[in-house]
């Protein structure tokens, strides 16, 4: 009794996997409790408040124009890897295992707005070489530490920080940490990019199982909205968008701190504003 | 790298692991897989252990490529490093191939009937690329290199033609008088007329390039047509881009373009004034090629776009790079109707926003120098 007792405590032990992880395989549902501001009624113009962007980042967004949208080759874009999580996202993890070993191969997630379908591989595949395309999930590959998953993504096509023309460079890498706490899922996304931060840039995002979710399908056909001459792209010419000071004066948030940069992402900001902040 | 004999479902390739094709058993030589992507154009890496040294070793590498070719059908992309140079080969898609580290970009279109280069490179890596370009079509063809394409004139880009050209042969006809392979010696090479201008001289005066290097055939007007490979190839001609004898290529089986230096990644276009360049006719002719392209799906893939440098792109890439260069013309002429001087518009930074990606202030294309041309072509009484 006591052999087989220690046979099928060796098999148990044996099957476990060597670290230990929890899947995120699933439906999940979003929840909005942070930043809902920003990502459902979507950002208001100038507010670049908590972005470690630089002076170069600042001018693209302030010379972006929302009508930019409008054009038939940028209405089908969906949003890249960094950003898909913070939109509309309900969110289905799959995993695939393959079928002899075992293993996890990659887990792939499908988001419901535009319908970005995304890889991560698992089995210790190198990244692309830097000639190679890039695209808007990028290439990504998964580890575990512990229960947590950190995916590190690359090759993504240029995209944004914020849907309010703040942007993010094609050379950025994105580090992601998902953490599973039994119905609910955690996101932490670190990005960093050479070209438009100063410093890293984090934030987390939150979903909650939802085994009754189904994620319609999200066709798009780009068609022409506004009737303009070939090759017009909408911009703000700098110092012409009237639109910037909107944001600080409607919320009194001074108008330094609404233009962003590192230091603005530090609780201490708070005390170097507040003789200004009215 | 460890080789495993182990048989991977198609999605589940790894590195280190080597295969034939997917559901084949076993190991083919010493491919081995780097790196596969499985996203649009940006699959696998493939590295061949090819020593010059070591016939053994030599025929590995192109068991190796064989491998890889065969692969081809089940992949998006490929790329493939010798290491016997710093050539490195991306498949594209269909039949085109994308040859990276010889200068400027080179598209390789590769099938039954033989070889076609678009540009040739720098001069410095012709040996590399013409080794390249025979292990990538030795499982394909024995076919020799056809025909060649230059986007235009520059040396990054045509420093190749002479020995690329004499590596090849010619498809021709007429009245052959004696041996008729003598008749066939060296590849067409293709350009628009302006080409030729640029890389010859009136009689009399020293040429800039020997004519060995001159293209053979020349178009004017604004397209031409060739069928090659089964696959109907247009060559489009942007009037004064980049230069004043730019040839788009567009390979329309493969749904692969080739845009020269129109279109780049790693820098601001270059327009080059003195060559007949502008930078409206630059913007045009970017704004043409997002005419041909057509994604497969959410502003992806679909029609693959090979850059004059830098990486593999498609619409969405060009789409970005055409806004910028757009964007910053449209500042510029801003500048210029409230009558600033060149040096007050550079003073203005007007790329300030866009210089962290495309910007330099070394090397042969700074951003002032960049700056000077988008003020001087809109200066320009047309």
């Amino acid at each position: 009794m006591r052999f087989q007792l220690f046979v099928v405590l060796l098999v148990v032990l044996l099957t476990v996997p060597a670290f230990a992880q929890v899947d995120p395989s699933g439906e999940w549902a979003p929840r909005f409790h942070e930043d809902q501001p920003e990502r459902i009624p979507g950002p208001e113009i100038g507010d670049y408040l908590g972005l470690p962007i630089n002076d170069a980042a600042r001018l693209r967004a302030d010379s972006w124009d929302a009508s930019l949208l409008t054009l038939p080759e940028h209405q089908c874009k969906p949003h890249p890897a960094d950003y898909s999580p913070r939109g509309p996202a309900n969110l289905r993890i799959t995993k695939e295992v393959d079928k002899d070993s075992q293993e996890i191969v990659a887990f792939h997630t499908h988001i419901s707005w535009q319908a970005p379908e995304r890889t991560i591989w698992m089995d210790g595949r190198e990244h692309p070489p830097d000639f190679a395309a890039h695209t808007w999930q990028g290439f990504s590959t998964g580890k575990w530490e512990g229960d947590m998953l950190t995916v590190t993504t690359t090759h993504l096509k240029a995209g944004w920080i914020r849907r309010n023309g703040v942007p993010r460079s094609d050379r950025a890498t994105l580090t992601e940490h998902w953490i599973r706490h039994g119905d609910y899922l955690t996101l932490v996304s670190i990005i960093n990019d050479p070209v438009y931060l100063t410093e890293p840039f984090i934030r987390t995002t939150n979903w909650v199982l939802d085994p009754r979710q189904q994620i319609a399908p999200y066709p798009c056909d780009a068609v022409v909205e506004v009737e303009r001459p070939k090759g017009t792209v909408p911009h703000h010419l700098p110092g012409t968008n009237t639109f910037l000071s909107e944001f600080p004066k409607k919320h009194g948030v001074p108008e330094v701190a609404a233009r962003g940069g590192a230091e603005t992402t530090y609780p201490e900001y708070q005390s170097k504003i507040r003789p200004s902040a009215k | 790298m460890t080789k495993k004999r182990v048989l991977f479902p198609s999605s589940q390739r790894k590195t280190g692991y080597a295969e034939r094709s997917e559901g084949a058993d076993g190991v083919v030589s010493s491919a081995t897989y780097s790196g596969r992507t499985d996203h649009p154009g940006a699959p696998a890496s493939i590295k061949l252990s090819r020593h010059p040294s070591s016939a053994s070793s030599a025929r590995r590498g192109i068991l190796a490529l064989f491998s890889s070719v065969v692969l081809l059908g089940l992949s998006t992309g490929l790329a493939c490093a010798q290491r016997n140079s710093e050539i490195h080969v991306l498949h594209v898609q269909g039949s085109v191939y994308m040859l990276v580290g010889a200068a400027g970009n080179i598209a390789v279109q590769v099938g039954k009937d033989g070889v076609l280069l678009v540009d040739t490179g720098g001069a410095q890596m012709t040996d590399q690329v013409l080794a390249t370009v025979k292990q990538l079509a030795k499982p394909i063809t024995n076919r020799p290199i056809r025909y060649i394409i230059n986007t235009h004139f520059h040396p990054d880009h045509t420093g190749g033609n002479e020995k690329l050209r004499a590596a090849g042969a010619t498809i021709t006809g007429g009245n052959v008088a004696g041996n008729i392979s003598d008749a066939t010696e060296g590849a067409a090479l293709f350009a628009h007329e302006n080409v030729m201008k640029r890389m010859s001289a009136p009689t009399g005066s020293a040429a800039p390039r020997s004519s060995g290097a001159w293209p053979t055939d020349t178009y004017f007007g604004d397209k031409k047509e060739i069928f090659f490979n089964t696959e109907a190839i247009q060559l489009f001609h942007p009037n004064s881009a980049h230069t004043d004898g730019d040839s788009i290529v567009f390979f329309r089986r493969s749904d692969v373009i080739s845009t020269g230096d129109i279109f780049m990644t790693t820098n601001y276009p270059v327009v080059d004034l003195q060559a007949g360049g502008s930078i409206n006719g630059v913007i045009d002719a970017l704004n043409f090629i997002l005419d041909l392209t057509i994604p497969a799906e959410k502003q992806e893939g679909g029609t693959m776009v090979i850059p004059g440098h830098g990486r593999l792109c498609d619409e969405a890439d060009v789409v970005e790079y055409r806004d910028m260069v757009t964007i910053i013309r449209d500042r510029i002429q801003d500048l210029i109707k409230k009558g600033m001087t060149l040096e007050q518009v550079k003073a203005a930074k007007p790329t300030r926003d866009y210089d962290p990606m495309y910007g330099s202030t070394t090397g042969f294309w700074t951003t002032e120098m960049f700056v000077e041309a988008v003020y001087k072509s809109l200066s320009t009484k047309k």
